[in-house]
Protein backbone atom coordinates (compact mmCIF):
# COMPACT_ATOMS: atom_id res chain seq x y z
CA UNK A 1 0.00 0.00 0.00
CA UNK A 2 2.60 2.47 0.89
CA UNK A 3 4.75 2.02 -2.47
CA UNK A 4 1.36 3.05 -4.48
CA UNK A 5 0.85 5.88 -2.02
CA UNK A 6 4.20 6.84 -3.31
CA UNK A 7 4.12 6.43 -6.80
CA UNK A 8 1.25 8.86 -6.70
CA UNK A 9 2.68 11.49 -5.16
CA UNK A 10 6.15 10.77 -7.57
CA UNK A 11 3.35 11.35 -10.04
CA UNK A 12 2.05 14.38 -8.72
CA UNK A 13 5.84 15.63 -8.37
CA UNK A 14 6.76 14.78 -11.89
CA UNK A 15 3.33 17.00 -13.36
CA UNK A 16 4.51 19.85 -10.87
CA UNK A 17 7.84 20.32 -12.70
CA UNK A 18 6.60 19.79 -16.10
CA UNK A 19 3.23 20.68 -16.88
CA UNK A 20 1.09 18.78 -18.95
CA UNK A 21 0.15 19.97 -22.41
CA UNK A 22 -3.89 20.18 -21.76
CA UNK A 23 -4.69 21.20 -25.38
CA UNK A 24 -3.23 17.62 -26.51
CA UNK A 25 -5.01 15.75 -23.78
CA UNK A 26 -8.33 16.51 -25.85
CA UNK A 27 -6.85 13.76 -27.69
CA UNK A 28 -7.58 11.11 -25.34
CA UNK A 29 -11.03 11.62 -25.58
CA UNK A 30 -12.62 10.46 -29.08
CA UNK A 31 -16.31 12.31 -28.49
CA UNK A 32 -14.49 15.45 -28.22
CA UNK A 33 -13.90 14.97 -32.31
CA UNK A 34 -17.59 15.01 -33.25
CA UNK A 35 -19.71 17.49 -33.84
CA UNK A 36 -23.18 18.82 -32.91
CA UNK A 37 -25.56 20.92 -35.52
CA UNK A 38 -22.75 20.66 -37.76
CA UNK A 39 -20.10 22.60 -35.47
CA UNK A 40 -17.33 21.80 -33.71
CA UNK A 41 -18.43 20.30 -29.75
CA UNK A 42 -17.89 22.56 -27.11
CA UNK A 43 -18.82 20.02 -23.71
CA UNK A 44 -19.60 22.13 -20.85
CA UNK A 45 -21.56 20.06 -18.99
CA UNK A 46 -19.12 18.15 -17.11
CA UNK A 47 -20.78 18.60 -13.76
CA UNK A 48 -23.43 16.66 -15.17
CA UNK A 49 -21.16 14.09 -16.48
CA UNK A 50 -17.19 14.14 -17.85
CA UNK A 51 -16.25 12.47 -21.13
CA UNK A 52 -14.27 9.58 -21.21
CA UNK A 53 -10.68 9.05 -22.18
CA UNK A 54 -9.88 6.20 -24.71
CA UNK A 55 -7.74 4.11 -22.04
CA UNK A 56 -11.49 3.75 -20.30
CA UNK A 57 -13.31 2.74 -23.03
CA UNK A 58 -10.77 0.57 -23.99
CA UNK A 59 -10.54 -0.96 -20.23
CA UNK A 60 -13.76 -1.37 -20.21
CA UNK A 61 -14.47 -3.22 -23.60
CA UNK A 62 -11.28 -5.26 -23.21
CA UNK A 63 -12.94 -6.47 -19.72
CA UNK A 64 -15.83 -7.85 -21.84
CA UNK A 65 -13.76 -9.20 -24.40
CA UNK A 66 -11.29 -10.98 -22.35
CA UNK A 67 -12.26 -11.16 -18.53
CA UNK A 68 -15.89 -11.35 -17.92
CA UNK A 69 -16.77 -14.04 -15.50
CA UNK A 70 -18.82 -13.16 -12.56
CA UNK A 71 -16.12 -12.37 -9.58
CA UNK A 72 -15.61 -14.11 -6.17
CA UNK A 73 -17.68 -17.57 -6.85
CA UNK A 74 -15.61 -19.33 -9.73
CA UNK A 75 -12.90 -21.80 -9.66
CA UNK A 76 -12.65 -21.29 -13.08
CA UNK A 77 -9.78 -18.96 -14.45
CA UNK A 78 -11.95 -16.49 -15.85
CA UNK A 79 -13.57 -16.08 -12.78
CA UNK A 80 -10.31 -15.66 -11.25
CA UNK A 81 -8.66 -13.10 -13.57
CA UNK A 82 -11.99 -11.20 -13.02
CA UNK A 83 -11.96 -11.24 -9.18
CA UNK A 84 -8.26 -10.09 -9.21
CA UNK A 85 -9.31 -7.33 -11.72
CA UNK A 86 -11.96 -6.18 -9.56
CA UNK A 87 -10.64 -6.23 -6.38
CA UNK A 88 -7.53 -4.93 -8.18
CA UNK A 89 -9.87 -1.99 -8.70
CA UNK A 90 -10.97 -1.44 -5.06
CA UNK A 91 -7.36 -1.00 -3.92
CA UNK A 92 -7.03 1.64 -6.62
CA UNK A 93 -9.60 3.37 -5.22
CA UNK A 94 -8.32 2.85 -1.80
CA UNK A 95 -4.81 4.63 -2.66
CA UNK A 96 -7.39 7.61 -4.00
CA UNK A 97 -9.15 8.36 -1.28
CA UNK A 98 -5.93 7.65 1.01
CA UNK A 99 -8.31 5.02 3.10
CA UNK A 100 -6.68 3.13 5.65
CA UNK A 101 -7.92 -0.08 4.33
CA UNK A 102 -9.52 -1.89 1.49
CA UNK A 103 -12.12 -3.15 3.67
CA UNK A 104 -13.63 0.49 3.66
CA UNK A 105 -14.19 1.04 0.17
CA UNK A 106 -17.73 -0.24 -0.95
CA UNK A 107 -18.49 -0.28 -4.54
CA UNK A 108 -21.65 1.01 -5.18
CA UNK A 109 -23.92 2.45 -8.14
CA UNK A 110 -23.08 5.66 -7.70
CA UNK A 111 -23.37 8.74 -4.77
CA UNK A 112 -26.91 8.56 -5.09
CA UNK A 113 -26.73 4.53 -3.65
CA UNK A 114 -23.89 5.31 -1.21
CA UNK A 115 -25.89 8.01 0.51
CA UNK A 116 -29.46 6.04 0.18
CA UNK A 117 -27.15 2.96 1.87
CA UNK A 118 -26.20 5.48 4.83
CA UNK A 119 -29.28 6.69 5.06
CA UNK A 120 -30.82 2.96 5.28
CA UNK A 121 -28.11 1.39 7.61
CA UNK A 122 -26.78 4.07 9.57
CA UNK A 123 -29.76 5.74 9.75
CA UNK A 124 -32.09 2.65 10.79
CA UNK A 125 -30.88 3.66 14.36
CA UNK A 126 -32.42 7.02 14.28
CA UNK A 127 -34.61 7.50 16.82
CA UNK A 128 -37.21 10.32 17.44
CA UNK A 129 -36.17 13.51 18.17
CA UNK A 130 -32.38 12.89 16.92
CA UNK A 131 -30.99 15.70 14.48
CA UNK A 132 -29.44 15.22 10.98
CA UNK A 133 -27.10 18.05 9.52
CA UNK A 134 -27.46 18.99 5.96
CA UNK A 135 -27.11 22.28 4.05
CA UNK A 136 -29.04 24.51 1.93
CA UNK A 137 -26.67 23.59 -1.13
CA UNK A 138 -27.19 20.14 -1.06
CA UNK A 139 -28.02 18.40 -4.67
CA UNK A 140 -31.41 16.49 -4.21
CA UNK A 141 -29.30 13.10 -3.52
CA UNK A 142 -28.23 14.46 -0.17
CA UNK A 143 -31.67 15.67 1.06
CA UNK A 144 -34.43 13.08 0.20
CA UNK A 145 -32.91 10.04 1.48
CA UNK A 146 -32.61 12.10 4.76
CA UNK A 147 -36.18 13.10 4.64
CA UNK A 148 -36.98 9.32 4.52
CA UNK A 149 -34.89 8.92 7.07
CA UNK A 150 -36.36 11.05 9.65
CA UNK A 151 -40.00 9.99 8.20
CA UNK A 152 -38.98 6.29 9.42
CA UNK A 153 -37.92 6.91 12.50
CA UNK A 154 -38.95 10.66 13.82
CA UNK A 155 -36.02 11.69 13.42
CA UNK A 156 -35.72 15.97 12.74
CA UNK A 157 -34.36 17.53 9.64
CA UNK A 158 -32.01 21.14 9.84
CA UNK A 159 -30.53 23.06 7.38
CA UNK A 160 -27.63 24.85 7.48
CA UNK A 161 -27.78 28.39 5.57
CA UNK A 162 -26.00 29.71 2.75
CA UNK A 163 -25.30 33.34 2.04
CA UNK A 164 -25.46 35.51 -1.40
CA UNK A 165 -22.21 34.28 -2.14
CA UNK A 166 -23.19 30.76 -2.32
CA UNK A 167 -20.76 29.82 0.96
CA UNK A 168 -21.93 28.13 4.14
CA UNK A 169 -22.63 30.58 7.25
CA UNK A 170 -20.40 28.89 9.60
CA UNK A 171 -21.36 30.45 12.57
CA UNK A 172 -25.13 28.95 11.82
CA UNK A 173 -23.84 25.58 10.75
CA UNK A 174 -22.42 25.57 14.02
CA UNK A 175 -25.44 26.67 15.76
CA UNK A 176 -27.29 23.92 14.20
CA UNK A 177 -24.98 21.46 16.19
CA UNK A 178 -25.67 20.10 19.34
CA UNK A 179 -26.58 16.77 21.99
CA UNK A 180 -29.11 15.47 19.86
CA UNK A 181 -26.62 15.73 15.78
CA UNK A 182 -26.48 12.38 14.60
CA UNK A 183 -25.07 13.01 11.37
CA UNK A 184 -24.13 16.14 9.22
CA UNK A 185 -24.94 15.59 5.47
CA UNK A 186 -22.61 17.84 3.40
CA UNK A 187 -21.47 18.53 0.25
CA UNK A 188 -17.64 18.92 -0.47
CA UNK A 189 -18.29 20.83 -3.77
CA UNK A 190 -21.59 22.14 -4.26
CA UNK A 191 -22.69 21.27 -7.88
CA UNK A 192 -25.02 24.05 -8.53
CA UNK A 193 -22.91 27.10 -7.07
CA UNK A 194 -19.07 25.34 -7.79
CA UNK A 195 -18.91 26.60 -3.57
CA UNK A 196 -16.09 24.53 -2.21
CA UNK A 197 -17.02 23.86 1.19
CA UNK A 198 -14.33 24.19 3.90
CA UNK A 199 -14.88 20.31 4.82
CA UNK A 200 -11.98 19.53 6.97
CA UNK A 201 -13.10 22.12 9.58
CA UNK A 202 -16.79 21.26 9.40
CA UNK A 203 -16.31 17.75 10.00
CA UNK A 204 -13.92 18.33 13.20
CA UNK A 205 -16.57 20.66 14.39
CA UNK A 206 -19.23 18.19 13.87
CA UNK A 207 -17.02 15.54 15.94
CA UNK A 208 -16.66 18.16 18.38
CA UNK A 209 -19.90 17.57 19.38
CA UNK A 210 -20.19 13.53 18.62
CA UNK A 211 -22.27 13.98 14.95
CA UNK A 212 -20.70 11.14 12.01
CA UNK A 213 -20.10 13.08 8.80
CA UNK A 214 -20.75 12.23 5.30
CA UNK A 215 -19.19 14.16 2.50
CA UNK A 216 -21.18 14.13 -0.49
CA UNK A 217 -17.96 14.44 -3.05
CA UNK A 218 -19.76 13.65 -6.51
CA UNK A 219 -18.42 17.32 -7.56
CA UNK A 220 -15.16 17.02 -5.51
CA UNK A 221 -13.59 14.62 -6.80
CA UNK A 222 -12.88 15.22 -10.40
CA UNK A 223 -10.84 18.48 -8.87
CA UNK A 224 -9.29 17.21 -5.89
CA UNK A 225 -8.49 14.27 -4.36
CA UNK A 226 -9.88 13.45 -1.16
CA UNK A 227 -8.03 12.21 1.70
CA UNK A 228 -10.21 10.59 3.67
CA UNK A 229 -8.04 10.51 6.89
CA UNK A 230 -6.95 13.64 6.67
CA UNK A 231 -10.30 15.10 6.30
CA UNK A 232 -11.67 12.57 9.18
CA UNK A 233 -15.04 12.21 7.47
CA UNK A 234 -17.22 9.10 8.65
CA UNK A 235 -18.05 8.50 5.17
CA UNK A 236 -17.50 9.87 1.89
CA UNK A 237 -19.58 9.57 -1.57
CA UNK A 238 -18.60 9.44 -4.79
CA UNK A 239 -19.50 8.62 -8.40
CA UNK A 240 -17.48 7.36 -11.38
CA UNK A 241 -19.06 9.60 -13.86
CA UNK A 242 -18.52 12.47 -13.15
CA UNK A 243 -14.55 11.28 -12.95
CA UNK A 244 -14.13 10.03 -16.37
CA UNK A 245 -14.78 6.73 -15.85
CA UNK A 246 -18.42 4.77 -16.59
CA UNK A 247 -21.71 5.30 -15.51
CA UNK A 248 -22.99 3.01 -12.90
CA UNK A 249 -20.42 2.63 -10.84
CA UNK A 250 -19.61 4.59 -7.54
CA UNK A 251 -17.82 4.10 -4.07
CA UNK A 252 -18.87 4.34 -0.61
CA UNK A 253 -16.14 5.15 1.90
CA UNK A 254 -16.80 4.36 5.43
CA UNK A 255 -14.59 4.49 8.25
CA UNK A 256 -14.39 0.35 8.93
CA UNK A 257 -15.31 0.37 12.66
CA UNK A 258 -18.98 2.30 11.38
CA UNK A 259 -19.28 -0.09 8.49
CA UNK A 260 -18.51 -2.55 10.86
CA UNK A 261 -21.63 -1.74 13.19
CA UNK A 262 -23.90 -1.24 10.56
CA UNK A 263 -26.95 -3.59 9.58
CA UNK A 264 -26.81 -4.50 5.69
CA UNK A 265 -28.78 -2.60 3.44
CA UNK A 266 -29.58 -4.88 0.20
CA UNK A 267 -29.12 -8.50 0.99
CA UNK A 268 -28.75 -11.31 -1.62
CA UNK A 269 -25.39 -13.38 -2.87
CA UNK A 270 -22.41 -12.17 -2.23
CA UNK A 271 -22.98 -10.21 0.98
CA UNK A 272 -23.45 -13.70 2.70
CA UNK A 273 -21.53 -15.83 4.69
CA UNK A 274 -24.01 -18.87 5.39
CA UNK A 275 -27.39 -18.75 4.76
CA UNK A 276 -30.30 -21.45 6.28
CA UNK A 277 -34.04 -20.90 7.15
CA UNK A 278 -33.19 -20.45 10.51
CA UNK A 279 -30.85 -17.45 10.02
CA UNK A 280 -28.08 -15.72 8.30
CA UNK A 281 -24.61 -14.56 8.83
CA UNK A 282 -23.31 -12.00 6.85
CA UNK A 283 -20.04 -11.51 4.92
CA UNK A 284 -17.16 -9.27 6.19
CA UNK A 285 -16.53 -5.69 4.91
CA UNK A 286 -17.00 -4.84 2.51
CA UNK A 287 -18.82 -7.39 0.83
CA UNK A 288 -21.98 -7.00 3.52
CA UNK A 289 -22.29 -4.13 1.66
CA UNK A 290 -22.38 -5.38 -1.93
CA UNK A 291 -25.41 -8.13 -2.08
CA UNK A 292 -25.73 -8.96 -6.08
CA UNK A 293 -23.62 -9.61 -9.03
CA UNK A 294 -21.19 -6.02 -8.72
CA UNK A 295 -20.48 -3.92 -11.71
CA UNK A 296 -17.38 -5.37 -12.41
CA UNK A 297 -16.85 -3.86 -16.13
CA UNK A 298 -17.61 -0.11 -13.66
CA UNK A 299 -15.29 -1.20 -11.29
CA UNK A 300 -12.13 -1.60 -13.17
CA UNK A 301 -12.85 1.36 -15.70
CA UNK A 302 -13.44 3.77 -12.84
CA UNK A 303 -9.83 2.14 -11.63
CA UNK A 304 -8.51 3.02 -15.06
CA UNK A 305 -9.91 6.65 -15.12
CA UNK A 306 -8.50 7.27 -11.56
CA UNK A 307 -4.99 5.89 -12.73
CA UNK A 308 -5.64 8.38 -15.65
CA UNK A 309 -6.10 11.87 -13.94
CA UNK A 310 -3.36 10.51 -11.63
CA UNK A 311 -0.87 10.38 -14.59
CA UNK A 312 -1.59 14.22 -15.20
CA UNK A 313 -2.03 14.98 -11.57
CA UNK A 314 -4.48 16.81 -10.28
CA UNK A 315 -2.53 19.80 -8.93
CA UNK A 316 -2.25 20.41 -12.52
CA UNK A 317 -5.93 19.56 -13.30
CA UNK A 318 -6.83 22.52 -10.23
CA UNK A 319 -4.82 24.83 -12.45
CA UNK A 320 -5.77 24.51 -15.44
CA UNK A 321 -9.25 24.25 -13.91
CA UNK A 322 -8.43 27.28 -11.98
CA UNK A 323 -7.26 29.76 -15.62
CA UNK A 324 -10.34 28.62 -16.99
CA UNK A 325 -12.67 29.48 -14.55
CA UNK A 326 -10.75 32.83 -14.12
CA UNK A 327 -11.22 33.33 -18.02
CA UNK A 328 -14.71 32.37 -17.40
CA UNK A 329 -15.83 34.90 -14.56
CA UNK A 330 -13.82 37.22 -16.04
CA UNK A 331 -15.49 36.97 -19.76
CA UNK A 332 -19.03 36.84 -17.46
CA UNK A 333 -18.67 40.21 -15.48
CA UNK A 334 -17.73 41.64 -18.85
CA UNK A 335 -21.12 40.00 -20.20
CA UNK A 336 -24.37 42.92 -20.13
CA UNK A 337 -27.65 41.48 -18.43
CA UNK A 338 -25.46 38.47 -16.86
CA UNK A 339 -25.28 37.66 -12.95
CA UNK A 340 -23.60 35.18 -11.50
CA UNK A 341 -24.64 32.43 -9.14
CA UNK A 342 -22.44 31.27 -6.74
CA UNK A 343 -19.22 33.75 -6.21
CA UNK A 344 -17.50 31.76 -3.59
CA UNK A 345 -14.29 32.65 -3.00
CA UNK A 346 -13.12 29.01 -2.72
CA UNK A 347 -14.93 27.57 -6.20
CA UNK A 348 -14.60 24.53 -8.57
CA UNK A 349 -14.84 25.11 -11.77
CA UNK A 350 -18.35 25.67 -12.04
CA UNK A 351 -19.87 28.68 -13.83
CA UNK A 352 -23.49 29.37 -13.06
CA UNK A 353 -25.39 32.31 -14.22
CA UNK A 354 -28.73 33.52 -15.26
CA UNK A 355 -29.57 36.08 -18.01
CA UNK A 356 -31.47 38.85 -17.08
CA UNK A 357 -34.67 38.19 -19.05
CA UNK A 358 -34.03 35.17 -20.99
CA UNK A 359 -35.14 31.96 -19.49
CA UNK A 360 -31.89 29.81 -18.92
CA UNK A 361 -33.84 26.97 -21.10
CA UNK A 362 -34.14 29.30 -24.04
CA UNK A 363 -30.44 30.27 -23.76
CA UNK A 364 -29.51 26.09 -23.56
CA UNK A 365 -31.53 25.60 -27.06
CA UNK A 366 -29.72 28.51 -28.11
CA UNK A 367 -26.10 27.23 -27.22
CA UNK A 368 -26.96 23.54 -28.28
CA UNK A 369 -27.69 25.28 -32.07
CA UNK A 370 -24.29 26.76 -31.58
CA UNK A 371 -22.57 23.59 -30.39
CA UNK A 372 -22.43 24.21 -27.21
CA UNK A 373 -23.47 21.64 -24.40
CA UNK A 374 -24.33 23.34 -21.00
CA UNK A 375 -26.98 22.45 -18.07
CA UNK A 376 -30.07 24.11 -18.15
CA UNK A 377 -32.88 23.98 -14.72
CA UNK A 378 -32.57 23.80 -11.33
CA UNK A 379 -29.87 21.11 -11.53
CA UNK A 380 -31.61 19.21 -8.65
CA UNK A 381 -31.06 21.52 -6.46
CA UNK A 382 -34.81 23.20 -5.65
CA UNK A 383 -34.59 24.42 -2.27
CA UNK A 384 -31.05 26.94 -3.81
CA UNK A 385 -32.85 27.85 -6.78
CA UNK A 386 -35.14 29.43 -4.11
CA UNK A 387 -32.46 30.57 -1.90
CA UNK A 388 -31.52 32.55 -4.62
CA UNK A 389 -34.66 33.52 -6.63
CA UNK A 390 -34.41 31.97 -9.75
CA UNK A 391 -36.11 28.94 -11.08
CA UNK A 392 -33.29 27.93 -13.39
CA UNK A 393 -29.92 28.88 -13.82
CA UNK A 394 -27.36 27.82 -16.94
CA UNK A 395 -24.57 26.48 -15.87
CA UNK A 396 -21.05 25.78 -17.73
CA UNK A 397 -18.95 23.15 -16.07
CA UNK A 398 -15.06 22.60 -17.10
CA UNK A 399 -12.86 19.52 -17.30
CA UNK A 400 -9.40 18.86 -17.77
CA UNK A 401 -10.07 19.06 -21.47
CA UNK A 402 -11.85 22.21 -21.95
CA UNK A 403 -9.88 25.25 -23.23
CA UNK A 404 -10.14 29.15 -23.15
CA UNK A 405 -11.37 28.26 -26.95
CA UNK A 406 -14.58 26.79 -25.49
CA UNK A 407 -15.25 29.03 -23.18
CA UNK A 408 -14.91 32.00 -26.29
CA UNK A 409 -17.29 29.75 -27.98
CA UNK A 410 -20.23 30.28 -25.13
CA UNK A 411 -19.70 33.33 -24.72
CA UNK A 412 -20.04 34.18 -28.56
CA UNK A 413 -23.00 31.89 -28.46
CA UNK A 414 -24.44 34.04 -25.57
CA UNK A 415 -23.79 36.94 -27.90
CA UNK A 416 -26.46 35.20 -30.32
CA UNK A 417 -29.17 34.66 -27.33
CA UNK A 418 -28.90 38.70 -27.56
CA UNK A 419 -29.75 38.33 -31.31
CA UNK A 420 -32.29 36.64 -31.05
CA UNK A 421 -34.10 37.85 -28.44
CA UNK A 422 -32.91 41.79 -28.39
CA UNK A 423 -31.64 43.97 -26.11
CA UNK A 424 -34.24 43.85 -23.65
CA UNK B 1 -29.32 29.56 -37.63
CA UNK B 2 -32.53 29.54 -40.17
CA UNK B 3 -34.03 27.05 -37.41
CA UNK B 4 -33.65 29.18 -34.96
CA UNK B 5 -35.49 32.00 -36.23
CA UNK B 6 -37.98 28.96 -37.38
CA UNK B 7 -38.48 28.24 -33.09
CA UNK B 8 -37.89 32.34 -31.71
CA UNK B 9 -40.71 33.80 -34.38
CA UNK B 10 -40.98 37.20 -33.98
CA UNK B 11 -44.23 36.33 -32.26
CA UNK B 12 -43.05 34.35 -29.82
CA UNK B 13 -40.45 36.69 -28.59
CA UNK B 14 -42.98 39.22 -28.65
CA UNK B 15 -45.63 36.86 -26.33
CA UNK B 16 -43.01 35.64 -24.16
CA UNK B 17 -41.96 39.38 -23.22
CA UNK B 18 -45.16 40.67 -22.96
CA UNK B 19 -47.59 37.77 -22.73
CA UNK B 20 -51.65 38.72 -22.68
CA UNK B 21 -54.38 37.71 -20.28
CA UNK B 22 -51.18 37.48 -17.57
CA UNK B 23 -52.43 38.15 -14.31
CA UNK B 24 -55.34 37.06 -11.59
CA UNK B 25 -59.29 36.49 -12.65
CA UNK B 26 -61.06 37.85 -10.10
CA UNK B 27 -64.40 36.21 -11.06
CA UNK B 28 -62.93 33.10 -12.63
CA UNK B 29 -64.65 29.48 -11.98
CA UNK B 30 -62.19 27.27 -12.55
CA UNK B 31 -58.68 27.30 -12.40
CA UNK B 32 -55.56 24.53 -12.78
CA UNK B 33 -51.80 24.78 -12.27
CA UNK B 34 -49.26 23.21 -14.00
CA UNK B 35 -45.26 22.73 -13.43
CA UNK B 36 -42.97 21.54 -15.37
CA UNK B 37 -40.17 19.98 -13.17
CA UNK B 38 -37.29 20.00 -15.77
CA UNK B 39 -37.07 23.35 -16.31
CA UNK B 40 -39.43 24.56 -13.28
CA UNK B 41 -41.94 26.35 -15.83
CA UNK B 42 -45.10 27.30 -13.98
CA UNK B 43 -48.23 28.63 -14.72
CA UNK B 44 -51.35 29.25 -13.16
CA UNK B 45 -54.73 29.28 -15.30
CA UNK B 46 -57.74 30.83 -14.58
CA UNK B 47 -60.99 30.43 -16.40
CA UNK B 48 -64.46 32.03 -16.58
CA UNK B 49 -66.79 29.78 -18.23
CA UNK B 50 -70.54 29.82 -18.76
CA UNK B 51 -72.65 26.97 -20.11
CA UNK B 52 -69.67 25.25 -21.17
CA UNK B 53 -68.06 28.32 -23.27
CA UNK B 54 -64.99 30.04 -22.43
CA UNK B 55 -65.43 33.13 -21.53
CA UNK B 56 -62.58 34.38 -20.19
CA UNK B 57 -58.94 33.21 -19.43
CA UNK B 58 -56.17 34.34 -17.67
CA UNK B 59 -52.71 32.99 -16.37
CA UNK B 60 -49.53 33.89 -14.10
CA UNK B 61 -46.39 32.13 -13.31
CA UNK B 62 -42.95 32.23 -14.97
CA UNK B 63 -41.36 30.21 -17.50
CA UNK B 64 -38.98 30.12 -20.61
CA UNK B 65 -40.16 32.25 -23.43
CA UNK B 66 -41.44 29.16 -25.28
CA UNK B 67 -43.60 28.44 -22.23
CA UNK B 68 -44.94 31.99 -21.49
CA UNK B 69 -46.03 32.42 -25.41
CA UNK B 70 -47.60 29.24 -26.02
CA UNK B 71 -49.81 29.90 -22.44
CA UNK B 72 -50.52 33.58 -23.60
CA UNK B 73 -51.37 32.25 -27.71
CA UNK B 74 -53.65 29.88 -26.09
CA UNK B 75 -55.86 32.24 -23.52
CA UNK B 76 -56.27 34.60 -26.86
CA UNK B 77 -57.24 31.53 -28.47
CA UNK B 78 -59.70 30.12 -26.07
CA UNK B 79 -62.03 32.88 -25.45
CA UNK B 80 -65.60 32.24 -26.67
CA UNK B 81 -64.57 29.02 -27.32
CA UNK B 82 -66.79 26.01 -26.56
CA UNK B 83 -64.99 23.71 -24.20
CA UNK B 84 -65.34 20.62 -26.39
CA UNK B 85 -63.87 23.25 -28.83
CA UNK B 86 -61.26 24.39 -26.95
CA UNK B 87 -59.99 20.18 -26.32
CA UNK B 88 -60.56 20.09 -30.17
CA UNK B 89 -57.90 22.93 -30.19
CA UNK B 90 -55.46 21.05 -28.05
CA UNK B 91 -55.99 17.44 -29.91
CA UNK B 92 -54.66 19.64 -32.74
CA UNK B 93 -51.77 22.04 -31.03
CA UNK B 94 -50.35 18.31 -29.70
CA UNK B 95 -50.06 17.40 -33.22
CA UNK B 96 -48.49 20.48 -34.90
CA UNK B 97 -45.94 20.59 -32.06
CA UNK B 98 -45.29 16.84 -32.42
CA UNK B 99 -44.64 16.73 -36.12
CA UNK B 100 -47.65 14.74 -36.79
CA UNK B 101 -50.18 15.50 -39.43
CA UNK B 102 -52.98 17.56 -39.52
CA UNK B 103 -56.33 15.73 -40.55
CA UNK B 104 -59.11 16.73 -42.39
CA UNK B 105 -61.64 18.61 -40.40
CA UNK B 106 -58.98 19.39 -37.70
CA UNK B 107 -59.78 22.67 -36.00
CA UNK B 108 -57.65 25.46 -37.72
CA UNK B 109 -54.84 26.57 -35.09
CA UNK B 110 -54.40 30.31 -36.83
CA UNK B 111 -51.89 32.32 -34.95
CA UNK B 112 -50.53 29.28 -32.67
CA UNK B 113 -49.04 27.84 -35.99
CA UNK B 114 -46.35 30.02 -34.99
CA UNK B 115 -44.96 27.31 -32.45
CA UNK B 116 -45.07 24.45 -35.26
CA UNK B 117 -40.94 25.61 -34.67
CA UNK B 118 -41.36 23.21 -31.33
CA UNK B 119 -41.13 20.05 -33.63
CA UNK B 120 -37.56 20.37 -34.65
CA UNK B 121 -36.91 20.76 -31.14
CA UNK B 122 -37.95 17.65 -29.10
CA UNK B 123 -36.46 18.71 -25.51
CA UNK B 124 -38.85 21.71 -26.09
CA UNK B 125 -42.29 20.33 -26.71
CA UNK B 126 -43.16 20.15 -22.89
CA UNK B 127 -42.64 23.84 -22.96
CA UNK B 128 -45.24 23.91 -25.20
CA UNK B 129 -47.36 22.03 -24.29
CA UNK B 130 -47.36 23.18 -20.44
CA UNK B 131 -50.44 25.31 -20.42
CA UNK B 132 -52.59 23.26 -22.91
CA UNK B 133 -51.92 20.23 -20.12
CA UNK B 134 -52.94 22.63 -17.23
CA UNK B 135 -55.77 24.27 -19.16
CA UNK B 136 -57.19 20.23 -19.95
CA UNK B 137 -56.90 19.83 -15.97
CA UNK B 138 -58.71 23.20 -15.13
CA UNK B 139 -61.69 21.70 -17.84
CA UNK B 140 -61.52 18.14 -16.58
CA UNK B 141 -60.67 18.54 -12.85
CA UNK B 142 -58.14 16.53 -12.65
CA UNK B 143 -55.65 16.11 -9.93
CA UNK B 144 -53.21 18.90 -9.77
CA UNK B 145 -50.59 20.22 -9.97
CA UNK B 146 -50.76 18.88 -13.35
CA UNK B 147 -46.60 17.69 -14.00
CA UNK B 148 -44.87 17.47 -17.66
CA UNK B 149 -43.90 14.20 -15.87
CA UNK B 150 -46.46 12.39 -15.46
Amino acid sequence: MQGAGDELKRVDEAVRTQAPDFARLREDFPILARSVHDRPLVYLDNAATSQKPQSVIDCEAHYYRMLNANVHRGVHRLSQEATDAYEGARDTVQRFVNAACREEIVFVRGTTEAINLVANSYGSRFVAGDEIVITHMEHHSNIVPWQLACERSGAVLRVAPVDDHGELELDAFERLLGPRTRLVALTHVSNALGTINPVRELVARAHAHGAAVLLDGAQAVPHLRPDVQALDCDFYAFSGHKLYGPTGIGVLYGKAALLESMPPWQGGGDMIRRVSFDGTTFNDLPYKFEAGTPNMAGAIGLAAAIDYVSRIGFDAIAAHEHALLDHATERARATPGLRLIGTARDKAAILSFVLDDVHAHDVGTILDLHGVAVRTGHHCTMPLMERFGVPATVRASFALYNTRADIDALFEALAHVREVFGDG
Amino acid sequence: MADLRELYQEVIIDHGRRPRNFGPLPDANRHAEGFNPLCGDEIRLHLKTRDGVIEDARFEGAGCAISTASASLMTEALKGRSEADAMALFAGFRTLVTGGHAEQGDVPLGKLAVLAGVTEFPTRVKCATLAWHTLEAALTGRAQPVSTED
